[in-house]
């Protein structure tokens, strides 16, 4: 008779315990050097259990079959033309910002546990990180191969990790990539396991991944999908370190709770851009950025944070302006993109009047009254040929890093919000009590961000006018711009048939 | 005695073959269960807790089936997780 299989539990026991060891010629602080200065107290790190207990071999295993089955569906994407069915191609817009502002920050969660994974003093704790070391890697290198099919056809692909180190608005992601990595261990996983990825990511990738599906691009859909459930293992991951530290000791419960405030406030602040690209570049919305917030944060975090309600902790400080700004979000996003459309490495364009009118219907207290004139002017001057992109650069947030667009949404959504401080004789500007909290507990770390728009001032990008920093940013004459003048709306017109597509004519 | 509403935990998978039984197992098994399609994807929710068991999965697909093989069709989830040999399960405290 053959030796009964093991169960699950002793199988992942058998993993992840006795493989480390007492160290006797080395200090053990000196063999695991970052996971005290924090001031995170663990007592005993056997406690610490992955809920999932997923032994190597099934790891591999299980990660062998999703492989398998996206790149079967990527061949046939590709062999049946896939990028001729999509909605539109303007599409392709929120494909650009996703492999410039979301692909790179997987490589840096990438590279952040895999430090975890050799830090970490508990063995528990350091296969876990090794995991999704190597789930993070896999989901920057499938999300490249997936687009890499796109970048045959449309513009704006080209270069993701050579602009995400200089481009303005993808320095939003990256610092905040940055924030998280700078940071010692604990703080690293509160950050990007519990803030971004429990607490936030159903935000990013639901929605969106679904949007994919509703606009026909079954390549992204299957990426998606293929890293969120990876992604709900980390998710898990993040909620029970959460729960280990503060079981450990009570002294560690404030500093956790900082972390929270901090990490939810910088991971929002980049679903910012996520919003924008929800409401306004998918073609198809299968859900507004108001509804998944609603459900994903009010309803989805409201629970958790209740259920964690029994260590002391609280809901994130400043949840309630995120919410009161759910209404007015990607709206004050996609404006400033459409403004400054002649730098941006994917385009713009005022919604259809069908997208105006969804945007009406779903933002009722919102749209008509502040955003819908303002595109409709746009149009309007498009039409005349009057309208001019700005002309002058954005200031920025010290902090997130977006430029100063948001407003007081609670008392006045037609004045800007617009904080500073001082330090050490210099003042600092930011987009909101969230940002400047942030600063104001960690001054010397912030005062070191690097700003593209001073960046620009200073002479660091290329040059002092707009063509010169577009070509230091490696942006094609034929990335940016205004939609319907593309080479993208040129070639998806041929495609389908229909000809004089450009508004202006100049093909060159 | 509380009155308090109980919490949703949810279980989203993939709008696929591979999880067809896995969401009418789920269907069965857990009474009250609100399941949702939407593009690409099936979400379920119910109050407080969900499960997820072995044995009802593998009757409907009418082979073995081992509770991790979830990982190939899972998208999201909220709620606590205990998983073993004979079941998966999320829940609120
Ligand atoms: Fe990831
Ligand atoms: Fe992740
Ligand atoms: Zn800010």
């Amino acid at each position: 008779m053959a030796a009964k299989k093991l169960n699950m539990r002793k199988r992942y026991e058998l993993l992840t315990r006795g493989i480390g060891w007492e160290t006797s010629y080395q200090k053990m602080d000196d063999v695991f050097p970052y996971d005290t200065f924090e001031g995170i107290k663990i007592t005993d790190w056997d406690k610490w259990e992955d809920p999932f207990r997923l032994t190597m071999d099934a790891y591999w295993k299980f990660q062998a079959e999703k492989e398998k089955k996206l790149y079967a569906i990527i061949d046939s994407f590709a062999q049946n033309n896939g990028q001729t069915n999509l909605a539109d191609a303007s599409y392709l817009s929120a494909i650009k910002l996703f492999i410039t502002g979301v692909t790179p920050l997987e490589y840096a969660a990438h590279h952040g546990f895999a430090h975890l994974g050799r830090h970490f003093r508990g063995e528990g704790a350091r296969v876990a990180c090794q995991m999704q070391a190597i789930d993070e890697l896999r989901h920057a290198q499938t999300q490249i191969h997936t687009i890499s099919h796109y970048n045959k056809h449309f513009t704006g692909l080209h270069d993701p990790f050579y602009q995400s180190d200089r481009v303005w608005y993808l320095s939003v992601p990256k610092s905040f990539g940055e924030d998280a990595l700078s940071a010692g261990p604990f703080e690293f996983i509160t950050s990007i396991s519990f803030a971004f990825e429990y607490v936030l990511t159903n935000l990013l990738f639901v929605p969106f991944m679904s949007g994919a599906a509703y606009n026909g691009d079954m390549a992204t859909t299957t990426f998606g999908f293929s890293a969120q459930s990876d992604e709900s293992r980390h998710m898990t991951l993040g909620l029970e370190i959460i729960k280990f530290m503060l079981e450990q000791h009570e002294d560690n419960l404030p500093i956790i709770q900082g972390w929270i405030d901090k990490h939810f406030w910088r991971a929002y602040r980049v679903l910012a851009l996520v919003s924008a690209m929800q409401d306004y570049m998918l073609t198809n919305t299968p859900m507004s950025w108001k509804e998944a917030w609603d459900i994903y944060f009010v309803e989805n975090g409201g629970a958790l944070f209740e259920d964690l309600g029994r260590y002391g902790l609280k809901m994130p400080k400043h949840h309630e302006l995120a919410t009161a700004e759910a209404e007015h979000l990607s709206h004050q996003v996609w404006s400033v993109f459409c403004a400054l459309g002649n730098a941006t490495g994917f385009h713009t364009f005022e919604p259809s009047d069908e997208k105006m009118d969804w945007l009406s219907e779903k933002y009722p207290n919102t749209f008509d009254k502040y955003y819908r004139p303002r595109f409709e002017h746009w149009k309007k001057q498009k039409e005349d040929g009057t309208f001019e992109y700005l002309a002058s650069l954005p200031q920025l947030c010290q902090v997130c890093q977006i430029p100063m667009i948001f407003t007081e949404v609670k008392t006045d959504p037609m004045q800007l919000s617009f904080r500073n401080t001082k330090f050490k004789g210099d003042n600092y500007h930011f987009c909101s009590d969230g940002c400047k909290d942030i600063f104001e507990n960690e001054p010397e770390k912030y005062v070191q961000a690097w700003l593209p728009v001073h960046q620009i001032f200073q002479g660091n990008c290329g040059g002092a006018t707009i063509p010169e920093v577009l070509k230091w940013y490696k942006f094609e004459p034929e990335d940016g711009g205004d939609y319907f003048d593309s080479q993208d709306f040129r070639r998806w017109q041929e495609w389908h048939g229909k000809d004089e597509p450009a508004k202006t004519g100049s093909d060159n | 005695m509380t009155t308090k509403k109980k919490n949703t935990a949810f279980l989203i998978v993939q709008d696929n073959e591979d999880a067809r039984p896995i969401i009418e197992a789920v269907e069965q098994d857990n009474p009250g269960v609100n399941i949702q399609y939407e593009p690409g994807m099936v979400r379920m929710e119910r109050a407080a807790s969900l499960i997820v068991k072995r044995e009802t999965v593998e009757v409907l697909k009418g082979c073995e089936w081992d509770v991790q093989e979830l990982h190939l069709v899972l998208i999201s989830l909220a709620g606590n997780v205990d998983e073993d040999d004979e079941k998966f399960e999320l829940s609120w405290g």
